[in-house]
């Protein structure tokens, strides 16, 4: 199994994609936590009738790094998951499944070595991403004036599981990868849930007084839920899970995708 | 052949397979045994891809069995130190480079990491170790396929059409290796659907189509079936249809009014004859129809051609009864 994660885990370095989508990711959570932690902060002091509007802004420590450090969770897991859907359809793709299972016939064991060699680069997009966006915030923060609070153990914790929640959706996609084993066709239908599907299942299913606890098991909201809170939760949309259980409902999506990819494609002869 | 307790003797026990309704292999047996290099032949569409598959474990056989030293593959302990392959569709992510690749598999295969710059230079392609493989040539990526399969120094070599896309040179080279690996005593199997390719580097042959054997022996043995062929011509027609009639010639191919082909008699049989008879000849050539022609024949649509009948050496197999 050693020798599996070793393989799997070079042949995910050793071609380009992943730092492509590494720098994207990073660039485009540092742009969106600058852009929201300005929001919170300025936009709410604009939106007060008051003059110089700083102190009627209430920030709890907790609002602040849920809504602008976990932005990561929130908006940029798409990022680790297509990172990991690809996996297994870029082997299909380049025909590199047969020496793949020549080197490890026990197609189990590749499987598995594949989730948790995703999990890990997975993890590697987490702190990179959360990095991104906590930096950028805080120091968006600063410069406005505003606490960061950076020195509560509370902000960092809440970064670690953000980081954990974005290594579980490259588990996640790795999964889901077993099961749509064509390269257009899982991204197209990560981005197509993940940007529409679920953003509207969510808005819809709060609205209705049954919807909300069902909305919170969406894998979007379960993801949110492990960092404990989010943009869209502290902004009143749905409630969230408690941390713990957004994380079993995480592996639970993926592991369900695997066992299902198990017994179907990853079962079938390579011609 | 060697016993077949062996650890390199690869075995096909009465191995089928279907997709769907086309039946690609169909109860096929052979063995190949080691510090010989045999020829796995046979058209395209025969079946060899899909028996190498399965005696690798990637296609799973509809019945039969294909082991290599008693086991199947995926019984096989660290499987790349036992054998090594390289199928036609030599698969390479185009963006890893050539000693990445090979570091990728190093791992699981059980060498260590420098055996990847060993085999690289074993093939010739250390210059282009750190390219990328997509702006590899097919006769490079042939050799980087090669490289893969050495990777684990495996007593059991499974090559899939390893001379595609190789210059002549290449091919020169690639048979010396081959024969270097057999003579140290590995089991070397090398499909190809031209037998002139393969003429030169292979001691036995596996010869199928429609997945089913149609002939397995030595070289030699295979030499031994060509069957010389006459050509004669004459301007008297009717004469040299009655000269052929009566002395029971066979007859091949075109029978044009004055031309006949002949198989099984030699020029000085038919010459004294037409003398004899007192039919006059414009032509008489032997000819040699050589291995190709041969395998062709083996080969050939039965149902199609009324061609000599030749039938499978029972040599090969179907003595164990293990499947279905």
């Amino acid at each position: 199994m050693r020798a599996a994660l070793v393989t799997e885990y070079r042949k995910l370095v050793t071609t380009r994609l992943w730092w492509i989508l590494l720098l994207a990711m990073v660039a485009y959570m540092a742009f969106l936590a600058a852009l929201l932690a300005w929001g919170v902060s300025e936009g709410g002091g604009m939106s007060s009738t008051g003059q110089g509007g700083g102190d009627d802004l209430v920030l709890t420590p907790e609002a602040v790094t849920r809504s602008v450090y976990t932005i990561a969770v929130t908006f940029g897991y798409v990022f680790p998951l297509v990172v990991g859907a690809l996996t297994y359809p870029a082997e299909l793709r380049h025909q590199t499944l047969t020496p793949t299972f020549l080197a490890e016939p026990r197609r189990t064991v590749v499987l598995v070595a594949k989730l948790v060699s995703g999990a890990g680069l997975g993890l590697v997009f987490g702190v990179a991403g959360t990095a991104a966006a906590a930096g950028a915030g805080a120091t968006v923060l600063s410069l406005l004036g505003h606490p960061t609070f950076l020195d509560a153990a509370s902000t960092w914790r809440t970064l670690a599981l953000s980081a954990v929640a974005l290594a579980l959706w490259a588990f996640v996609g790795v999964a889901l990868g077993t099961v749509l084993t064509n390269q257009v066709a899982v991204v197209v239908v990560v981005l197509a849930f993940t940007q529409f599907v679920e953003p509207v299942l969510r808005f819809t299913l709060s609205l209705t007084s049954w919807g909300t606890g069902v909305a919170s098991y969406l894998p979007g909201a379960a993801g949110e839920a492990v960092s404990g809170g989010s943009f869209y939760s502290e902004s009143g949309l749905g409630e969230l899970l408690p941390w713990w259980q957004g994380l079993l409902v995480l592996l639970g999506y993926g592991a369900l995708f695997a066992v299902v990819g198990r017994f179907t494609r990853v079962r079938q002869d390579v011609t | 052949m060697p016993p077949s307790t062996d650890d390199r003797t690869i075995r096909v026990a009465r191995l089928s397979k279907s997709f769907g309704a086309v039946r690609a292999v169909d109860d096929l047996s052979f063995e190949v045994g080691p510090g010989r290099v045999t020829g796995f032949l046979g058209p395209n569409g025969a079946g060899k891809t899909t028996t190498l598959r399965m005696l690798l474990g990637l296609v799973r056989p509809t019945s039969g069995t294909a082991t290599i030293g008693g086991r199947t593959y995926t019984e096989l302990d660290r499987p790349g130190r036992t054998v090594g392959a390289a199928l036609e569709a030599a698969s390479f992510h185009p963006g890893r480079t050539a000693l990445d690749h090979l570091r990728v598999y190093a791992p699981q295969v059980g060498v260590p990491d420098s055996r990847a710059s060993d085999v690289l230079r074993l093939v010739g392609l250390e210059a282009v170790a750190d390219r990328r493989v997509g702006g590899f040539s097919l006769g490079m990526r042939q050799r980087l396929g090669l490289a893969t399969t050495l990777l684990g120094d495996p007593p059991v070599l499974l090559l899939d059409e390893p001379a595609n896309g190789l210059d002549p040179e290449g091919i020169r080279w690639l048979r010396v290796l081959l024969r270097t690996l057999a003579a140290e005593g590995r089991t070397v199997l090398v499909s190809s659907h031209v037998l002139s390719e393969v003429e030169q580097t292979v001691d036995d042959v596996v010869i199928i189509a429609r997945g089913r054997l149609v002939h397995a022996s030595s070289l030699g043995d295979l030499a031994g079936l060509a069957r010389p062929r006459v050509r004669v011509v004459s301007p008297d027609g009717a004469g040299l249809a009655a000269l052929v009639a009566r002395a029971g010639w066979a007859r091949a191919g075109s029978d044009e009014p004055g031309v006949a082909e002949l198989v099984d008699v030699t020029t000085a049989t038919v010459g004294a004859a037409a003398f004899a008879a007192g039919v006059e000849l414009h032509e008489l050539t032997g000819r040699d129809a050589g291995l190709e022609g041969l395998f062709l024949e083996l080969v050939a649509d039965r149902s199609a051609t009324a061609g000599p009948d030749l039938t499978p050496e029972p040599g090969a197999g179907t003595t164990d009864g293990t499947a279905a």
